[in-house]
């Protein structure tokens, strides 16, 4: 076998156990958090609030933290949405070629790389200092700081993507700017922004570590802006630490919970940029 | 030795518009384009005849496109340019403070170098024009027109079946056809070509170039291409740039066949 094909065998088994190695560990993950979740999981355990004694062993469910969970990450995605949207429009209709644009894209990849729990001690600290205890408004704040950053640098990709042609030939028939951003641009862009909001929303609604000093923990279900509220990292996490094996693996089936909405969430998604992708000009 | 050669700042006269047996309906008096510090354009004085092809031609870099753009006031749209001199579209100054550049754009329609489709269906690319100004909003009246355009631009029976589908998925001559229907639709005066059929194979090309010289009874056209086989298949009228100025324009017969400036000459026998 001469050289050339030798090292192109080599490199497909190279790229063939790599994914093997990832295949391998989502469905690992996932068979673990089905076998030790699946007993534990019953209606009661999405259906009804903990009970007294509930982390002891006894009756309740994790209704608290699955609506505490989506009522974060949800308010949080969409303040983030309303920021970082006009914030990755203007990185490229006004900053451009400018050092500045290279500056904020900088500034935004350093805020992505920075761990969550610091987002968190950071919310924290504001918090003490607008006198906010651990609350709904606080959580939501934090999500929202950490999921900015990637939201923007993911839209920013997206709008520098799009070929300008098609808006000059929106503009060269004779279209103002705004029927150019709205009745073009926006169509052309809209896959790529639902995937940027959904993939920030996955990333909201896994952290625990932002939510853990901001939103606090209740058992109770998220009523107020200024009250504490559950959510499903956090559920697993109090789960997880009781020495009680029945308790345990309800942490198991919150985990799956969980997942079953961020995969639920990434389909949804994935269909819908599809659904929207039909017209995109490459 | 040629006084063009000799003196090549001396600024063209322009051309008279009795040359030609229609009157003039784009005059370019005095233009100059600057991009920054870069002067694209040396005072241009052109006429532009109504109701023919008129073909620039040029090595590359000349200034072609720059012309071309300035007629549908694209030329805004790149950063740190600026223009002097007027465009006169009968009679009108289309610089002149106060005009909407959206009405300028509406009479001037622009064939791109490669079709870019809007992000919709065939139906929708056609329809987007005609809605944006109002002159047609739904229903029958809009089928119809939609359907004459497509027929004008030589595409309604290929896609009369996927009125519906992405344009995207239509091949790259019926995009080029479909972005022609799309220009027409908003209702135009004029024409222009930026080497409209650059990106496109023999047979998609031989398309669109029929379509622009059955279109001229009603249109005005300016076309750019650097492809010379073309211009000789297309022009009544040529216009040959060289380094940002206008060497020489006139029938094109008589540019073609006995070209009064050296520089042409050269051109034409292909010695750059």
């Amino acid at each position: 076998m001469k050289k050339r094909h030798l090292e192109e065998r080599i490199f497909q088994v190279l790229m063939m156990i790599s994914f093997l190695l990832l295949a391998g560990s989502l469905g690992f993950i996932l068979l673990t958090i089905l076998i030790k979740g699946l007993p534990a999981l019953n209606w009661a355990m999405i259906s009804q609030t903990p009970k007294g004694g509930y982390y002891l062993g006894k009756e309740g469910g994790i209704l608290n933290a699955i609506l505490g969970s989506l009522t974060l990450a949800t308010t949080g995605t969409l303040l983030a949405l309303i920021i970082s949207l006009p914030m990755a429009l203007f990185l490229e209709t006004y900053l451009r070629r400018s050092p500045w644009a290279e500056v904020a894209r900088l500034c935004l990849d350093v805020l992505w790389g920075i761990p969550s729990i610091v987002y968190g001690a950071f919310g924290f600290t504001i918090m003490l200092a607008l006198g906010l205890r651990a609350s709904l408004l606080g959580g939501v704040l934090t999500l929202a700081l950490l999921e900015i950053p990637l939201m923007t640098r993911a839209m920013d990709e997206v709008v520098r993507m799009m070929p300008h042609e098609v808006e000059q030939a929106a503009l060269a028939l004779g279209s103002t700017r705004l029927e150019t951003a709205l009745k073009v641009t926006a169509r052309q862009m809209l896959p790529g922004i639902i995937t940027a909001v959904l993939l920030a929303f996955g990333r909201g609604i896994g952290d625990a570590a932002s939510v853990l000093f901001t939103a606090g923990y209740t058992d109770r279900l998220p009523t107020s802006f200024l009250r504490p509220v559950a959510s499903l990292p956090l559920a697993v996490f109090f789960q997880l630490g009781m020495p009680f094996p029945e308790v345990q693996q309800r942490a198991y089936a919150s985990a799956l919970i969980l997942t079953v909405i961020v995969l639920a969430v990434s389909l949804i998604s994935r269909w819908l940029s599809h659904r929207f992708s039909r017209h995109t000009v490459r | 030795m040629d006084q063009t050669i000799a003196h090549p700042d001396t600024p063209m006269a322009p051309t008279k518009p009795s040359e030609f047996s229609s009157p003039s309906h784009i005059q370019i008096r005095d233009l100059n384009v600057y991009y920054g510090d870069i002067r694209a354009l040396n005072s241009i004085n052109l006429d532009i005849p109504r109701h023919e092809i008129t073909v620039i031609i040029g090595p590359s870099g000349c200034g072609k496109t720059t012309l071309l753009k300035s007629i549908n006031r694209f030329l805004e749209l790149i950063e740190r340019t600026r223009v002097s001199g007027q465009v006169l579209m009968d009679g009108e100054d289309i610089y002149a403070p106060g005009v909407d550049v959206t009405e300028i754009r509406k009479k001037v329609g622009l064939l791109a170098q490669r079709p870019y489709p809007l992000p919709m269906s065939v139906y929708d690319n056609v329809a987007y024009g005609l809605r944006i100004h109002g002159l047609c909003k739904r229903g029958r009246d809009l089928d119809a027109r939609v359907q004459r355009y497509l027929e004008i631009a030589g595409l309604w029976e290929e896609v009369k079946d996927r009125l519906h589908k992405p344009a995207t998925s239509l091949s790259i001559g019926q995009q080029q056809r479909l972005c022609l229907a799309r220009g027409l639709a908003v209702e135009p005066e004029v024409l222009l070509g930026d080497e409209p059929t650059s990106a496109l194979d023999p047979i998609s090309a031989q398309h669109i170039e029929s379509r622009f010289l059955d279109l001229k009874e009603r249109y005005t056209i300016v076309l750019v291409t650097h492809i010379l086989r073309q211009a000789r298949r297309l022009a009544d009228y040529v216009v040959f740039m060289y380094m940002g100025e206008v060497v020489e324009c006139g029938l094109a017969k008589q540019v073609f066949e006995h070209p009064k400036q050296a520089r042409t000459r050269a051109y034409l026998e292909g010695q750059f």
